[in-house]
């Protein structure tokens, strides 16, 4: 296997003057970092309302976050627009990251704040019911290719699996997509989505050096090592945070 | 008339925390109890009435403000300036002011509350004034999201009956007189880069003189109050006061304000042993921005201490809003408090140098106040950590305030 050195990749971030909330934007900068520090080169396509849906084209790694109700009425219309794009992207291998509001929007519908039926990019075979009550507080989950996933959820969405469907994880503590199946988020090939905030990444650099991997792999047509990083803290992080009440 | 009985049993109860080096919550919670509309009694028959600010950040330094400046302007001013912004701080600090037959001997009220308690205030008691500062992300474990914070201060303006302040510059502030139906009369406070012209504006800050304009006119004010936030936050508080009483010559204010200090717990400076330190409360993003912005760390040793409590917030994503790279040249000494490895893991991807993390509190204090004791100490603290070192650090009384 080539080493991942010298190579470049393209990140493409979605309404990131949105899609903000909780830190989400941390996860942009520990894949730029965790890229950075290994010498590979990172372009990053800022995709915002208004801009041409051609901006998406040639992104190797798609990234989004949680945004509030106002947020998400202001995007949710150039969201559609480039939802057909995105999927063929996420079909054709290129990994994404879709974090509670981009996770709801990934599925194939969600509801607003005022009951109103939004449609998604049916990216996920999932919708999302609006939940009475707020669901917050720390989170656990588990699946066996990254082991433990921690991270902090906020969210009011209920979200259900459809059918075929495979979750991104199993809830160990927490509430997760619904607080009923004890599933939390949904993959589908390289695309991840969760409602774990945290921000989740640099809790969890396994998923990041995962989407990183998959770019690369995506970009170059072969698996590329990624050569490992010191990251002294992120055990004592974990465990710090595990170690607090819900 | 609220009842002698009550208020001397609070008092006792208040008395009794003190004793226990405890907060201002306990007797304001017996109070409430024994007589549910002592704070609506008092505050109704004051005979200007009550002023209400609110907003994410620069409530405590605002109140102080507008409390010195009112003064200033001749009104006997109540205030809980105390940073305990619930209705149980306003009734505690209620307790120390008022005569044992009830009465409050103030002209007007000047309240600092949260965002939540201002919405449950002003359902029993409707101000005459409101100031709204800033919608910023802060504390959202508990609000959910800022649109509802928004939705709470629009509450605020609707019960307002003379005049709300609002910051033009704030998006979410700035909606309310297009959506809301409002009985008070809106004045705008901003910066000089608006696009749309406002009633005070905060024209240039520079050197710690602060250029305001007021109704056209310019005036230069050399502030006491360090950082542009603060500026800001002067703006707000002389766009307030400039409406309460603007038979008061505005030179009259804007002498006042160049002698006001930053707020208790808010940035003040205490010697220990001989070592000048700072405490620093950061609670949100936008707070830890500006003081990083506002104070110089070279020459300076610096900790920073963040729980993950309730009082500061439950969710510690924030640290990833802000950006640590102006502690780059200078490191950090110590890294303490429940949280203290997600900071550590948060300024590496900064790329700012660490010397320590240690999670305990007291010994961490012990290892940073020996680090270089010439120097000047800073500690960026969250809410509970503040409370805790503030006990490590003595009694109030035994601190030398420098500021």
């Amino acid at each position: 296997m080539s080493a991942a050195e010298h190579k470049s990749l393209t990140i493409l971030n979605l309404f990131g003057s949105q899609l903000n909330n909780f830190g989400d934007a941390g996860n942009l900068l520990v894949l730029r970092k965790r890229c950075e520090w290994r010498d590979i080169a990172v372009e990053l396509l800022d995709f915002e309302v208004g801009d041409s849906p051609e901006k998406c084209k040639g992104a190797h790694l798609i990234l989004g976050g949680g945004g509030t109700e106002r947020g998400l009425s202001l995007i949710k219309d150039d969201f559609l627009r480039i939802a057909p794009l995105l999927h063929s992207l996420v079909e054709e291998g290129v990994p994404a990251l879709a974090v509670c509001t981009s996770y709801q929007l990934f599925g194939e519908y969600l509801e607003s704040s005022e009951g109103e039926r939004l449609e998604g990019a049916g990216i996920f075979s999932l919708h999302t019911l609006r939940g009475a009550e707020r669901q917050t507080g720390n989170i656990v989950i588990s699946n066996s290719d990254f082991g433990e996933i921690i991270g902090y959820e906020n969210h009011s969405g209920l979200t259900f699996l459809h059918e075929g469907q495979e979750p991104l994880a199993q809830v160990v503590s927490g509430f997760g997509n619904n607080g009923k199946d004890g599933t939390e988020g949904a993959r589908y090939k390289n695309a991840l989505g969760t409602y774990l905030h945290g921000p989740l990444l640099p809790k969890n650099p396994q998923l990041a050096d995962f989407l990183i991997a998959a770019a690369l792999e995506q970009r170059y047509g072969e698996p590329l090592e990624l050569p490992p990083l010191p990251d002294q803290w992120v055990q004592p992080a974990r465990a710090a945070a595990k170690a607090r009440p819900r | 008339m609220p009842n002698p009985v009550t208020i001397t049993l609070g008092r006792l109860v208040q008395a009794a925390a003190r004793l226990r080096g405890g907060g201002t919550a306990l007797p304001g919670l017996v109070v409430e109890k024994l007589e549910p509309d002592f704070a609506v009694r008092i505050l109704g028959e004051l005979p200007q009435g009550v002023v209400l600010v609110s907003g994410t950040n620069g409530k405590t330094t605002t109140v102080k403000v507008v409390t010195e400046l009112l003064e200033a302007a001749g009104l006997r001013v109540f205030t809980n300036n105390t940073g305990s912004n619930f209705m149980r701080g306003v009734i505690s600090s209620l307790l120390q002011k008022v005569s044992l037959t009830g009465r409050l001997n103030a002209d007007i009220a000047v309240l600092e509350l949260d965002e939540a308690h201002a919405v449950n205030f002003v359902a029993a008691i409707k101000p005459r004034y409101s100031l709204l500062l800033n919608v910023l992300p802060d504390q959202l474990d508990r609000f959910g999201s800022t649109d509802y914070t928004a939705e709470l201060l629009a509450a605020v303006a609707r019960n307002t009956t003379e005049v709300v302040v609002l910051n033009r510059e704030d998006e979410l502030l700035a909606q309310i007189p297009e959506k809301e139906t409002l009985i008070a009369e809106v004045r705008w406070f901003s910066e000089e880069n608006s696009a749309r012209q406002s009633d005070t504006i905060l024209k240039s800050f520079s050197g710690n003189t602060a250029c305001f304009e007021i109704g056209g006119v310019c005036y230069e004010v050399p502030l006491a109050l360090k950082g542009r936030y603060n500026a800001l936050n002067a703006t707000a508080a002389l766009a307030l006061v400039h409406a309460i009483v603007p038979e008061t010559p505005v030179e009259v204010l804007t002498e006042a304000l160049s002698q006001v200090h930053s707020a208790f717990g808010r940035g003040e400076s205490i010697n220990v042993n001989g070592t000048p330190l700072e405490l620093i409360l950061v609670k949100n993003p936008d707070g830890f921005m500006q003081a990083l912005e506002s104070f110089d760390s070279e020459d300076c040793v610096t900790m920073i201490t963040v729980n993950d409590d309730y009082g500061d917030g439950r969710d510690v994503g924030w640290f990833f809003d802000v950006d640590f790279s102006s502690l780059r040249q200078s490191g950090v000494a110590v890294l303490s408090g429940s949280r203290a490895y997600d900071m550590a893991l948060r300024l590496e991807y900064d790329a700012v140098p660490l010397q320590a993390v240690d999670t305990d509190v007291p010994t961490a204090l012990k290892t940073f106040l020996t680090d270089s004791p010439e120097k000047p100490h800073r500690i960026f603290c969250s809410y509970t950590t503040m409370i805790a070192l503030r006990k490590l650090l003595g009694t109030k009384a035994e601190m030398e305030r420098v500021v």
